[in-house]
């Protein structure tokens, strides 16, 4: 065999097989290649390997801890080597090449990033550097100011952004869904005792960001157990990492983050998981994969490259049997810098929940890239409730320019994956229906809401 | 010749960092873990225990990101994710470029003001009105009206170092000794050579003195201004590195930060002792 296994814990995938040559390909000019085939898929495996472990010996140490044959059975499942060829599709030449994509570091944004070490990207001939960014009102401006062609943003953020509030207005379409469910409410470890919110009067809560699922979603727990989230309590827009702090210092009682903040604050025995978000709102959307409509127009191909590498990752990240990988991955420095611990409880949904009990929660986060126009409604509705949009609101208008859903269809198409026929679809939220053909009606029908 | 006064000083400056040391390490010393509630071995492991994890790091978990990241400070693991040597090239990099266009501005207009009594008086209120303007207060400004967040980073270092630079250069020039100028008149010395001849060397000290504080003040703002756009620098690694709550690290970045800039500061010393004649 002319290239050495990657699969094998005990070779090196950086120097060549025998030792003797100073590179691989040294190494196979001198011996002479072997079965072109054999050859050929092994080139494709160890491109993958070191795109999953940039560091040899972390390749070594996963693959001894697991065993070669699951780990061949994980990763084929995350790539389809097989299919790799197969999977080229005719594209249009692509206007812009070098893209900027800005993302904050929680695991909402894994299918975006996980796209980048499994080459997703580049294999659309797309060179996409990510981003880190400190905090979501940057991500607005630096999308508003056309420093990021498309961005990892919450998922009522281009609702507002398109509606000209909180900003100015600027045309901003959610493509993907990055993640449904997947967030939590946490307590600091002071409140085990008090877990009926009818006693949270005063209490002092934070929120990722105004026009966050994070702040609807907690509002709306909150009015359901008739505390008024505007003159009861208060509501602290805080940046999610500061959230631990915050809870450390006893700042805050509380706060509805993201993960893996939730998980650390729980691993860092300072607060407990109240509720997940989904026991409010199971399947509701967390962040989204937006970007500006002007890269839309001026870039169509770019735009459905970038498409299609997306919904491929959101494919991948949705299976439960790559998570464990997808942990790895992503711990870094690089990616979330976070411990792997953490990660790998939020991503398979085995976790202790801070009160002594482990909890097994495989639909703790779910990678469903589909915008669903109800969602759109949803959130509007809420943003109607909060006085955050007044006056007669244009459900359907808005839904259908900022949430993609032909276009989601399309791609979805594309890649193999099988798009929901409807694009509209009633659900539940703490028990009561939502349907979006009364949206009005539904914002009527809460007894607390701002006058 | 090492005098014995240095050495002295170098001693005591020793036992000073030795107390340190020791008082950080007994106050930190790693207590066993509380006992997890009502916990089996499975929520143990979960919880991560075994692990030092929670409180305040010791000494040597600090002195262990120091060689971490001293060792290897130029590596490059993608764009979020870049060693120690290039995360402060970069954060000096902007400095560079903010506090030589702040001296390209303050030093002409510091020099005109200071040569007319009027201008000064004219300009005086506007000068004390923005001098104490917090860089951080300039951010979402600058982000809105130059839409690029780096442009925004070098502005903010920029209008933040240029006021004590104006301030001393206008003060230096205005108080050069009379008995100079007058005989700089005397002899009937053109305007622009009494500028460059007389003027700038009299007002040379002040000038860099002002030059030294700005200093000072930029790289002060930089570490802020980056922890707010991210992207590079050493204020980002800070950032990044706060988002994963490790604290070693933090410290680390944190000592050097001081490191760098008291370098800064020794070099504008140095430029300032060049400057300094004795009459």
């Amino acid at each position: 065999m002319a290239l050495h296994d990657p699969f094998d814990a005990n070779s090196s995938i950086t120097t060549c097989n025998c030792g003797q040559h100073a590179t691989q390909t040294q190494h196979d000019i001198a011996v002479g290649a072997g079965d072109v085939d054999a050859l050929n898929s092994r080139v494709v495996q160890t491109a993958v390997m070191k795109a999953l472990f940039p560091h040899d010996g972390e390749r070594r140490k996963f693959l001894s801890a697991v065993g070669a044959s699951t780990a061949w059975a994980a990763i084929s499942s995350l790539v389809p080597f097989g299919a790799l060829e197969a999977m080229a599709q005719e594209k249009g030449s692509l206007e812009k090449k070098d893209l900027k994509v800005g993302f904050i570091p929680i695991t909402c944004a894994s299918p975006l990033i996980m796209a980048d070490p499994l080459g997703f990207y580049k294999k659309e001939g797309l060179n996409v550097s990510m981003v880190k960014t400190a905090g979501w009102a940057l991500i607005r401006d630096k999308v508003l100011n056309k420093e990021y062609d498309a961005s990892h943003m919450l998922a009522p953020m281009p609702i507002a952004i398109s509606m000209g509030v909180g900003s100015n207005p600027s045309a901003t379409s959610v493509m993907t869904i990055q993640n449904i469910n997947g967030q939590a409410i946490v307590m600091a470890n002071k409140h085990k005792s008090n877990r009926d919110p009818k006693n949270w009067k005063g209490f002092k809560f934070a929120i990722p960001f105004e026009f966050s699922i994070h702040n609807l979603l907690l509002r709306y727990y909150l009015a359901e157990h008739g505390i008024n989230p505007d003159t009861d309590v208060q509501l602290r827009v805080v940046p999610p990492p500061e959230m631990v702090a915050n809870l450390r210092a006893g700042n805050i009682d509380g706060f509805l983050g993201p993960d893996p903040v939730n998980q650390r604050a729980v691993y860092d025995e300072l607060g407990f998981i109240h509720i997940l978000s989904r026991e409010i709102w199971d399947g509701h959307p967390c962040c989204s994969f937006a970007a500006p409509a002007d890269f839309i127009k001026q870039n169509p191909n770019s735009f459905a490259a970038l498409y299609r590498a997306i919904l491929k990752a959101a494919a991948m990240a949705r299976d439960p049997k790559s998570r464990p990988i997808m942990a790895e991955v992503l711990s870094p420095a690089n990616y979330l810098n976070q411990p792997k611990a953490v990660l790998e409880q939020v991503l398979t949904g085995k976790f202790a929940d801070g009160l002594g009990n482990v909890k097994n929660v495989p639909e703790r986060v779910d990678y469903d890239p589909f915008p669903w126009y109800s969602m759109a409604y949803w959130i509007l509705t809420q943003m109607k409730r909060w006085g955050y949009v007044k006056g007669e609101v244009k459900y359907k208008d808005i839904a259908e320019k900022v949430y993609l859903l032909t276009d989601a269809k399309k791609y979805m198409t594309e890649v193999g994956m099988t798009p929901p026929k409807e694009s509209m679809k009633k659900f539940k939220v703490m028990g009561k229906e939502f349907d979006p053909a009364k949206a009005d009606a539904y914002v009527n029908s809460f007894a607390i809401k701002k006058a | 010749m090492v005098s014995k006064f240095t050495l002295k000083a170098a001693f005591i400056s020793l036992m000073l960092l030795l107390v340190f040391l020791g008082a950080w390490q007994l106050a930190t010393q790693p207590r066993e873990s509380t006992a997890v509630i009502g916990g089996d071995a499975e929520y143990a492991a979960l919880m991560g225990k075994g692990e030092q994890k929670t409180g305040f790091p010791t000494p040597a978990m600090v002195g262990k990101s120091f060689v971490t990241y001293l060792s290897d400070p130029f590596y490059d693991k993608g764009p979020n994710d870049k060693g120690i040597g290039i995360q402060i090239a970069y954060s000096l990099g902007r400095v560079a470029l903010g506090f030589l266009l702040a001296t390209l501005i303050a030093l002409p207009v510091g020099f005109v003001i200071g040569m007319s009594p009027l201008l000064y008086r004219a300009f005086d209120p506007f000068i004390q009105v923005l001098k104490p303007i917090s860089p951080l207060a300039w951010m979402p400004l600058a982000l809105y009206s130059l839409k690029d967040s780096d442009i925004s980073g070098i502005f903010v270092i920029f209008i933040c170092s240029i006021w004590p630079m104006l301030l001393n250069t206008a003060f230096g020039v205005a108080s050069v000794r009379r008995d100079w100028i007058n005989v700089a008149r005397t002899l009937e010395v053109n305007p622009l050579r009494k500028a460059f001849l007389v003027i700038l060397p009299a007002a040379a000290p002040t000038i860099l003195t002002g030059m030294r504080i700005s200093m000072g003040i930029a790289w002060l703002v930089i570490v802020a201004a980056e922890m707010l756009v991210g992207g590079t620098g050493i204020g980002y690694f800070v950032w990044n590195e706060w988002n994963n709550l490790a604290l070693p690290n933090v410290i680390f970045a944190v000592v050097m930060i001081g490191v760098v800039g008291m370098f800064l500061d020794l070099f504008f010393g140095w430029l300032q002792k060049l400057v300094t004649y004795r009459e």
